[in-house]
């Protein structure tokens, strides 16, 4: 085993959350700070070929290799967990930038009582409506204190949008950096409908910029060219905002950062409380240890939650008891995407971009009274033009059509095709004991070390508040002009149809180290020189995307490592 | 090296035609009746290639709402895809044991698309491209529920609306099928106009758009 100069503090992941960090640290000290990034690099020139469905939508260019590592799956403790061969349910990225490359822009914040969901779902309905077998509970940080750092992540991106048409939008000391993206045809449509109704459709919040913006690190991007080719792809002229576009030129000019490529980090090494450094394989395959300060993991919630079992920091969840803490809370979005409008009129759907429409939040969270309802909190519907590419789209017919290949099929198809859209429905997961990840006993990864475990299965309050929102939002397409709606209800989970990428939870942050691994500054409960970045630390899951919160708590855990920790390393709570 | 391999078919049954020979080079041939063009086959025997190629007809046919799958080349793609990383499932987690899960689970078999294909093929007959049609469908519907089905209407879906430079799509025959204008640098211009009415653009390949070839992944390994 190789070992490499000490570092002052290292990152395991160049993602969204990893680069943010790296480049806080090299803009306001100087540290000396390591990325290890497993993947390849990516710059923000390498888009410009890649236009094309097969190869980056459907065969995922993108993303991570499952060949290497994937995890596995069962629904429930009783059934026997196999591997999900390929990729589908949520799509992981991989190299420079990770799925902050291929993401599609949407950046709402979350409403502020999603940080402290048990406390007020408790104050207004009482403990008795949570459900059985929930683990809900509060975040360790309210949205008043994230609020400033919402402000800096939506400056950082430029984020598009325009304040005071959501009624139920937290507080904002500043307007949007930018203002709201143009309105495609089909979200008009919609947002028609919807006021109409007495709903209150908002601009979608939007990375995607609608002008061109130069933000506080002199990052200048043009404005978006609505091509359709967001979701799944990097953005052709740099107007999404990416990591490879927003945080990598920055971090280029800074003399502590280093990026390595093609680095596999398999364990946090520790001696008596204190991370020592990690341990990775290189490129060439061999095996080498990173000695560091400070140990930051921003590897994306399924690989920080493996990293902690694997390298047996802090205590594995057990259903069972109740006890341990690392892997519970396993949450990912109640999303269903079988929700189709068919229209008789052609909604010239190739154009759009990821984040281009509008936002319906009357149903969100707890917008509106639970009390006579069968479930809690609810969803996020947006109404979006993200392009339409033909092979993912086309052969989606209205249920009257029974025939699924030849001539009737076809012609159904072929109609269809520019007159169905899709009305998502992004509804909130509550945590559940029952949901979780630990170590596979069966499978292992490509160095042979075994693969994370996912138990997952819906819950009746998912099932429930699917079928509400979508016969509410099935009068809102009615009043839009469709003639045939598809709202079909929950199917059991399944890892082939994609849902989201928004899997949360396995190093949850929280009040007490009983119920959680980090403080509300995702400091280790434990381990005071180790730092969990990204979505892994969310109890449960609001609605809405979840970008913008992790760039939001990086930069609050940012302040924090600076102003506080260096001066005193040890416990900031 | 094996022999090289050619798919003859009928210049009437490709469209405009544009199709690219194994180094990439584009090979435009006019429509021309009765004339007979040798495609290059980097998986399938002429046979295996011929049934495919049919049965991909009967999925996606070509009848009085417009061209299907013989004019976009289906079979060219389906070829392509089968010989490069996907057909082996060089990015698809193979590691043992392989067990019958739950639907949920997703594919847990040990089969790779050409090991499914090479399985498949045999279900439909080796005349099956000589079959009438409504033989054709009835052997088809037989089969509706196999694993096989389902990558073959799956693949030919994507053979019908890829970018051409994976070999379907032939002169953008699908594309300009469904109205799709493909990749294009732009539409700022447009995004909230032509609402209700269609707007229909004349699509443009990938190269079209860049001025230059691309090289689609099942090339690049």
């Amino acid at each position: 085993m190789k070992t490499l100069p000490r570092t002052d503090a290292v990152i395991v992941g160049g993602g969204w959350a990893g680069l943010l960090m790296a480049k806080e640290l090299g803009a306001r000290t100087a540290l000396s700070v390591v990325v290890l990034e497993r993947g390849g690099p990516h710059k923000a020139s390498d888009y410009s070929e890649g236009m094309d469905e097969v190869d980056y939508a459907v065969r995922l260019r993108m993303m991570q290799d499952a060949s290497r590592e994937t995890v596995t799956f069962r629904p429930t403790a009783k059934h026997r967990a196999l591997p999900i061969r390929q990729f589908g349910s949520f799509l992981p990225g991989t190299g420079t930038g990770g799925a902050g490359e291929h993401w599609t822009g949407l950046t709402p914040r979350f409403m502020p009582d999603c940080f402290e969901l048990h406390t007020r779902t408790v104050e207004r309905y009482g403990a008795k409506r949570l459900p059985a077998n929930h683990a809900i509970q509060d975040w360790g940080v309210t949205y008043g204190e994230l609020e400033p750092f919402y402000t800096r992540a939506e400056k950082l991106l430029g984020v598009s949008g325009k304040s005071g048409v959501n009624p139920f939008e937290g507080p904002r000391s500043a307007e949007y950096p930018t203002p709201p993206m143009r309105l495609p045809y089909f979200p008009s449509l919609i947002a028609g409908a919807a006021r109409s109704l007495g709903y209150h459709p908002a601009p979608t919040p939007s990375a995607n910029l609608s002008t061109a913006y130069r933000n506080p690190d002199g990052m200048v991007r043009p404005a978006c060219q609505y091509c359709g080719f967001c979701e799944r792809f990097g953005c052709m002229v740099g107007a999404k905002a990416q990591p490879t576009n927003t945080l990598l030129p920055v971090i280029a000019r800074q003399k502590g950062v280093t990026i390595r490529t093609g680095t596999d980090v398999r364990r946090v090494l520790h001696r008596d409380g204190k991370a020592t450094g990690v341990l990775f394989r290189d490129a060439a395959g061999d095996e080498v240890f990173q000695p560091a300060d400070i140990v930051l993991l921003a590897s994306w919630t399924l690989n920080n939650t493996r990293l902690l079992l694997l390298s047996k920091i802090g205590e594995p969840y057990d259903p069972a008891t109740g006890r341990g803490q690392v892997g519970r809370n396993l949450t990912h979005q109640v999303n269903t995407r079988g929700f189709l409008l068919f229209f008789d009129r052609p909604l010239n759907r190739f154009m759009g971009a990821g984040a281009c429409g509008v936002t319906i939040s009357d149903l969100d969270g707890d917008c509106f009274d639970h009390t006579s309802l069968d479930f809690l909190r609810g969803a996020a519907v947006n109404a979006n033009a993200l392009g339409h590419p033909p092979i993912r789209s086309f052969g989606v017919v209205p249920p009257s059509v029974k025939a699924t290949w030849g001539t009737e099929w076809k012609r159904a198809a072929m109609e269809s095709f520019d007159r169905t859209a899709n009305l998502g429905i992004s509804g909130e997961h509550l945590a559940y004991t029952t949901n979780y990840m630990d170590i596979d006993p069966t499978y292992r990864d490509v160095h042979g070390d075994p693969l994370l475990r996912l138990t997952i299965s819906w819950n009746d309050n998912d099932r429930n508040l699917i079928r509400h929102v979508t016969a509410k939002m099935t009068e809102v397409a009615r009043a839009a002009g469709a003639r045939e709606v598809s709202a079909p209800p929950l199917s059991p989970y399944d890892v082939m149809s994609y849902k989201s990428t928004h899997i949360q939870g396995g190093t949850i942050m929280g009040a007490s180290p009983a119920t959680s691994v980090l403080n509300p500054w995702l400091q280790h409960w434990q381990m005071a020189n180790l730092f969990v970045l990204g979505g892994s630390s969310f109890p449960q899951n609001p609605s809405g995307n979840p970008t913008l919160t992790i760039l939001a708590q990086t930069l609050r855990t940012a302040d924090a490592l600076i102003g506080r920790y260096l001066r005193q390393p040890g416990p900031l709570m | 090296m094996r022999r090289r391999r050619f798919l003859t078919i009928s210049t009437t049954a490709v469209g405009g035609t544009l199709i690219y020979t194994l180094d990439r080079t584009p090979l435009r041939v006019h429509a021309q009746a009765g004339r007979k063009i040798r495609v290059p086959l980097r998986y399938f025997d002429e046979r295996g290639a011929l049934v495919v190629a049919a049965a991909a007809a009967r999925i996606f046919p070509s009848d009085s709402s417009g061209p299907g799958a013989s004019e976009a080349g289906v079979i060219v793609y389906i070829d392509r895809q089968l010989a490069g990383p996907y057909g082996r499932d060089r990015y698809r987690y193979v590691q043992p044991p392989f067990e019958e899960g739950l639907p949920e689970q997703g594919y847990q078999g040990k089969a790779t698309p050409r090991e499914i294909y090479r399985e498949g093929v045999p279900l439909l007959g080796q005349e099956f491209d000589s079959l009438p049609p409504a033989d054709q469908d009835r052997k088809l519907r037989a089969i509706e529920t196999t694993l096989f089905f389902r990558l073959l209407r799956q693949n030919t879906i994507e053979g019908m609306f890829c970018d051409p430079m994976h070999g379907g799509n032939a002169d953008l025959i699908g594309w300009q099928l469904i109205g799709y204008p493909g990749p294009h640098m732009s539409w700022s211009n447009e995004i909230d106009r032509h609402y209700g009415e269609p707007y229909r653009p004349r699509p443009r390949s990938l190269s079209d758009v860049l001025g230059h070839p691309v090289k689609p992944w099942e090339d690049s390994e």
